[in-house]
């Protein structure tokens, strides 16, 4: 954090910085007071970010304080742009896909899958019972990640460092899963568009039904860590808060809008893969504070381990990639073995799926951080001719801008921490 | 095909149609607020989950802008389309209507340039506003262009070239 000097002019991108420092209503406000002022009773503009490590990336915003309150917060974004938007549209549509692991690049596999849906969507394509099976087990152990992280840091916010071990021990296990699951870590890429990669290995198996064993117990130390403590419950409280009818009016999404009181989940709202055979809670809450939206997602990994539970129970027996060499790569064997497999497996990478000419497609998942849809407009040939992706962290960003309005300059990190923005993902 | 009054007593069409999944309707700009704000207070659509830019590249009305509404009372989803010339790509701000409107306003004047008229805070929302291309327009290159944004530069001595 620095105080912006009245006297410095901006030596980078100076049209950027000037117009930037203009949208705040009262922009020669840097820092006054006179010498026998109190400083806490004056005002001033603090800049906060890119590089900061508690903006969780590179998120910087122009705070206009009066004393400690903030009367007003300007967010700029684009840091990490990297125009991946126009990198889909000189891509075929399997191609693009590993490019979505590195948005949210801490739930990638709920990214590939909602790509992948869309495009099975616009082109029709039939995807096994097994491949979806396979699809939420990995999409509900990577919102748990994604959740564990947010937990993470949001306690080291709230002052307790070790906390943050803890949950990237739990972390650990769950990348430990997906390279056994998709032979990745991080970035997975593991669905393809008719199915996945390659079947659930027994390792993997293993794996996931000892986390599924092991995880809740950790979840309730958890719990009553944090709970009733005084420090963390004191700290997030009040904090944050947004309304039921200002979330929406906001656009909030996911479990910033779950935490203002409304059940808004695209497993329920427009099930996709195997959802509505699912039995799970929404969990909401009304209060709309930082407390309400910590509860929301420790409960959410609560209902992803019983949809985990769920989905190993009844995975069925099949194939893991739709078996039309129009539409999903052929599987290894074919392709090694026989001379149409090959030449299918070459058109695949060469053209790709091409959905009909002119069509269009809105699908959205429900990613850890809410929901992240997929726009795709066709034009007949393998790659997309628009393709835009709905980011949640976009919109839970805005919904930051307007509700750090009147909060304490103390509590911007916590509040920061308790929306959850992955700058890869909003900056596209 | 279908008509929406206007306050003057004039028609305008409206096209309907369903693509690969929901329900879109392709309102002139001239009655695109009256329509939006009607969405809105008469028939629940008050959550506003996003805007979309596109480029047809073709001329006149080049720019298309897809409002994706959802009605949360009964659960729909609706399209809601409109065009943009090319010469003067201006349309009426909808974030009047919904506050969120803004950001996804913002972000479709930097990637198109297409103005929004009434708008609280139209600055461009990723790339600086320094930029003076539209990069998701479709004549801008896939590799950029060179010299138009400002690199920083290698040494923290060195003063940045302006």
């Amino acid at each position: 954090m620095e105080v912006e000097q009245k006297t410095s002019s901006p030596t980078f991108f100076k049209k950027h910085q000037e117009s930037f420092y203009k949208s705040l209503e009262d922009k020669h406000t840097t820092l006054e007071f006179e010498d026998n002022q109190d400083p806490l009773n004056s005002r001033m503009v603090l800049n906060m970010g890119p590089s900061h490590p508690a903006t969780h990336g590179v998120l910087r915003l122009l705070l206009q304080l009066n004393g400690e309150t903030i009367e007003k917060a300007k967010l700029d974004l684009g840091y990490l742009h990297r125009g991946v938007e126009k990198i889909a549209e000189n891509k075929t549509y399997q191609e693009f896909m590993p490019y979505t692991d590195r948005m949210d690049y801490l739930s990638p596999y709920s990214n590939n899958v909602a790509l992948c849906l869309a495009v099975e969507k616009i082109a029709g394509v039939d995807v096994p019972d097994r491949a979806q099976y396979i699809r939420m087990i990995g999409a509900e152990l990577a919102r748990i990640s994604a959740h564990l992280l947010w937990l993470g840091t949001m306690v080291m916010d709230s002052g307790a460092v070790s906390f943050f071990i803890w949950t990237f021990r739990e972390r650990e296990k769950i990348y430990d899963i997906m390279d056994q699951l998709a032979g990745h870590r991080f970035t997975v890429s593991h669905a393809r568009i008719g199915g996945v990669a390659n079947d659930i290995t027994d390792d993997a198996m293993a794996l996931i039904k000892e986390f599924v064993q092991t995880f809740p117990k950790e979840l309730k130390g958890f719990h009553s860590m944090l709970d009733r403590n005084r420090i963390f419950v004191d700290r997030n409280v009040d904090v944050g808060v947004v309304p039921t009818d200002k979330a929406i009016d906001l656009g909030a999404t996911g479990p910033i809008l779950r935490g203002s009181g409304f059940a808004y989940d695209i497993r329920r709202f427009e099930p996709y893969l195997k959802y509505d055979e699912m039995e799970f809670e929404i969990p909401t809450r009304l209060e709309g504070d930082n407390l309400a939206r910590y509860y929301v997602r420790m409960e959410e990994m609560h209902e992803s381990i019983r949809i985990l539970r769920q989905c190993l129970d009844r995975l069925p027996k099949g194939p893991i990639r739709a078996n039309d060499a129009k539409q999903a790569y052929p599987s290894k064997d074919e392709v090694y073995y026989s001379m149409e497999g090959m030449i299918h497996d070459f058109m695949m990478t060469d053209t790709g799926i091409c959905p009909p000419e002119g069509s269009e497609v809105y699908h959205a998942v429900e990613a850890p951080k809410g929901e992240l849809g997929y726009f795709i407009q066709s034009d007949g040939t393998g790659h997309p001719w628009r393709l835009k992706v709905n980011a949640p962290s976009f919109r839970n960003l805005q919904v930051l801008e307007h509700s750090l309005e009147g909060a304490s300059i103390s509590d911007t990190v916590l509040i920061i921490g308790s929306i959850d923005p992955v700058m890869g993902e909003a900056d596209k | 095909m279908a008509f929406v009054e206007h306050e003057h007593g004039v028609s305008h069409p409206i096209t309907v149609y369903r693509s690969a999944s929901d329900l879109t309707l392709v309102v002139p700009r001239e009655t695109l607020l009256d329509t939006l704000t009607k969405l809105k207070e008469e028939h629940h659509f008050v959550y506003l989950v996003d805007i979309v830019g596109a480029d047809r590249f073709v001329e006149g009305d080049r720019f298309e802008v897809i409002y994706n509404l959802i009605d949360l009372k009964s659960a729909r989803r609706l399209v809601v389309k409109t065009l943009a010339d090319e010469d003067s790509p201006v349309l009426p701000s909808a974030s009047s209507i919904w506050t969120n409107a803004s950001w996804h306003e913002r972000e479709i004047f930097d990637m198109y340039g297409v103005h929004f008229t009434d708008h609280p805070d139209l600055r461009r929302v990723y790339l600086p506003e320094d930029f003076e291309y539209y990069p998701l327009r479709k004549e801008f290159p896939l590799l950029g262009i060179p010299g138009s944004i400002d690199l920083p530069t290698s040494t923290p001595d060195q003063e940045a070239s302006s």
